[in-house]
């Protein structure tokens, strides 16, 4: 099953760069996607043994279930957006088989990634990830979507580099304690060896790791690329690229983050994490009150949310581990349903421009509605489930250190503003614009908003069980 | 190790810092790409010494794509661009050389500051690598931060790859060198058929990446 997850996107990518049909390829990249996720549930149930280059254990299976999930729904909502490009005539056909095959490799980077027992394995997956998101977000050959495909590409690139440093300095530090090899570089030799490694040595890497993939994660002051990359790229990109691609970023740092936390002699990795997780925080809610253009106003909204989730998992401990993970699911989660909702707005409206945009519930209920909860959510009032993990963020962190929940209270009332703010004027009032009737794909943005609505109200024992199991493991 | 292994290993590494430097007061886009491709030699021949010493023929493989691909193929590709783009003499920098060396001065003083203390463990061999490594990629941000002009910040970023083998060879018996670098190369193929492709120059009548500022609609 382990190798299916795997397998099954890398064949897909390969058939979809030969097939001609554009039809034809947009279905198969929903059937891939779906055997995909089949896959990751089975996963769920039966866990393979960890081998030197891959492992399952109880922190991925999480990310890689979100992971095909979301990668599944996005590609139905991709099939009908595409086919609205096409139409349009802003793709070609050729363009399009590049596309769907881009899509299959990403899922490949980022599933291999995440499954990785090895760190270098790992960083040639999310090389790879990046790598297939540069070639797509400057798809439409538009200046504006080559420029910021060219900055994602630069600051993407560098970011990379510093974390290979911080991964060839991670293996040093091992080499001492496991001696040459590939064990030097497997996770679950890693976190058991910890202890015995060279503090200093560790110290230096984890800031060059923290630095190179929390340029990824898009944390402030590294972010530049995100709101370029999320505005000028395809819609299902926008969604994969927050939903997804940021998550997995995160996740490596996690995976150092744990290594840091068994060796006693080391830095506390926490305060770091929970610096630059409040400074994007803060600078983001601040700057969601200048945007004009809808995808840009979502892409800081990342910003600001993954750095809860780093501010969250910086502050440690069983509950606010527990929180930050259940606010990163439910984050992806609101997060591609309002890009699919956006997505088909800017195709109907054909503009991004927020100013262009009024009175949605009036032209289009189900879109404008769909947004309207989706903000609602991801703005963080009740009874959404986003509001149930900020809440328990914030509270524990009063316990803990309550100037910092201060500050970090403060912010999310300043987003919650501009968000409805915003939402104010996208959806109410007179409508402008055009009224074309909406070829849109309602099921994936309904799954989602109603899982999220569902977290906030009944969180399923099970699942309560399952992420609390994770967090105290995460320490 | 016998001390003249070390020595020839030192030498690369140091050598490598030199070009880097070299690299920082460039003034023309041709000897700009010149100096790239000694880079890239002396990184494969350090390389090359690193798989001989350490006795990791697999490391021969390393050292050849830099030499084949970073050493003659991406210069000459670079030097079409150039040619066709109509930039033989344009570098922007945005501070003066001066300024621009004694920075790096500065962040080579660092790098062996903060390396040589804590490599303690990682034997001598390791350690002058790691410290050098680690300055030729302080070196590399630097230029990519001090130039506009985007096929100078290509060659900042492919510096810094430079440095990067270089530390991954310095770590003695460290798996899966040969498949980064592959990777790696990958990377910079596509960012060089990304200048390319893209046409910058075609686009926006100018490679100085500051343009982008324009396209973003934040303006009011």
């Amino acid at each position: 099953m382990i190798y299916a997850i795997l397998l099954i996107p890398a064949v897909a990518a390969a058939l979809l760069a030969v097939l001609p049909d554009d039809r034809t390829s947009a279905r198969l990249n929903v059937v891939a996607s779906l055997l995909t996720l089949a896959c990751a549930l089975v996963l769920l149930v039966e866990r393979p043994a960890p081998g030197p280059f891959l492992i399952v254990d109880d922190l991925n299976v999480v990310f890689i279930v979100l992971s095909t999930l979301v990668g599944f729904t996005t590609s139905v909502f991709s099939a009908s957006y595409i086919a609205h490009e096409l139409e349009v005539g802003h793709l070609t056909p050729a363009y399009l088989r590049f596309y769907h095959a881009m899509y299959q490799l990403l899922m490949f980077g980022m599933n291999l990634a995440l499954l990785s027992n090895n760190v270098g394995l790992m960083w040639v997956a999310v090389e790879l990830a990046t790598l297939t998101t540069v070639l797509m977000v400057g798809i439409y050959r538009t200046p504006a979507a080559l420029e910021a495909a060219w900055k994602y590409f630069l600051l993407g690139s560098v970011g990379i580099a510093l974390a290979l440093f911080g991964t060839i300095l991670v293996y040093l530090a091992a080499r001492s304690v496991l001696g040459e090899g590939l064990d030097a570089m497997a996770w679950s030799e890693l976190v058991e060896h910890a202890a015995d490694f060279d503090p200093a040595l560790l110290n230096l890497s984890f800031v060059f790791l923290l630095l190179g993939y929390g340029t990824k994660v898009g944390l402030v002051p590294l972010h530049a690329w995100l709101p370029d990359a999320h505005a000028e790229g395809p819609t299902p990109i926008s969604a994969v690229l927050s939903g997804l691609l940021l998550n997995v970023a995160l996740f490596a740092v996690l995976r150092f983050k744990s290594v840091m936390a068994a060796n006693p002699l080391a830095l506390a990795p926490g305060p770091l994490m929970v610096s630059l997780g409040l400074l994007s925080v803060v600078f983001a809610s601040f700057m969601l009150y200048r945007r004009q253009d809808i995808k840009r106003l979502f892409a800081y909204s990342s910003i600001e949310h993954m750095g809860i989730v780093t501010f969250a998992f910086g502050m440690g401990g069983t509950l606010a581990n527990f929180a930050g993970l259940l606010h990163m699911t439910l984050h992806s989660l609101t997060k591609s349903a309002i890009f699919f909702c956006v997505g088909h707005i800017a195709q109907i409206k054909g503009t991004q421009r927020m100013a262009d945009i009024r009175g949605l519930t009036a032209s289009h209920p189900v879109l404008g509605w769909g947004l309207a909860l989706g903000v609602v959510a991801i703005a963080g009032l009740p009874p959404m489930g986003i509001f149930m993990t900020e809440f328990l963020i914030v509270t524990s962190t009063f316990a803990r250190e309550p100037a910092l929940a201060v500050a970090l209270g403060l912010s999310l009332l300043v987003a919650f503003g501009a968000l409805l703010l915003r939402l104010n004027g996208l959806a109410f009032g007179e409508p402008v614009g055009s009224r074309a009737p909406a070829q849109a794909s309602f099921v994936p943005i309904a799954l989602h908003l109603a899982l999220v609505a569902v977290a906030g109200i009944w969180l399923p024992p099970a699942l309560v069980a399952w992420f609390q199991h994770v967090a105290a493991l995460m320490k | 190790m016998d001390q003249i292994a070390l020595d020839v290993a030192h030498l690369f590494a140091g050598g490598l810092v030199l070009v880097s430097f070299m690299l920082l007061y460039q003034d023309r886009m041709t000897g700009l790409i010149n100096i790239f491709a000694l880079h890239a030699l002396v990184v494969s021949l350090s390389v090359a010494w690193q798989a001989h010493i350490q006795g990791a023929p697999h490391l021969y493989i390393t050292a050849a794509i830099a030499l084949g691909v970073k050493a003659v193929v991406i210069p000459l590709a670079l030097h079409r661009i150039v040619v066709r783009l109509g930039i033989h003499r344009t570098i922007e920098p945005v501070v003066g050389v001066g300024q621009t060396m004694l920075a790096g001065i500065g962040l080579v003083a660092l790098s062996i500051m903060v390396m040589l203390p804590i490599t303690a463990q990682a034997g001598t061999l390791a350690r002058e690598d790691l410290s050098f490594a680690l300055s030729v990629i302080l070196l590399g941000l630097l230029m990519m931060i001090s130039r506009r002009n985007a096929v100078s910040q290509v060659i900042g970023f492919m510096s810094i790859e430079n440095g990067l083998i270089l530390a991954a060879t310095g770590a003695k018996g460290m798996p899966l060198v040969v498949e980064i670098s592959v990777a790696f190369s990958i990377l910079v193929a596509l960012i060089v058929i990304g200048i390319f492709l893209f046409r910058i120059r075609e686009r926006f009548e100018t490679v100085d990446i500051h343009l982008l500022h324009e396209h973003r609609g934040e303006q009011p």
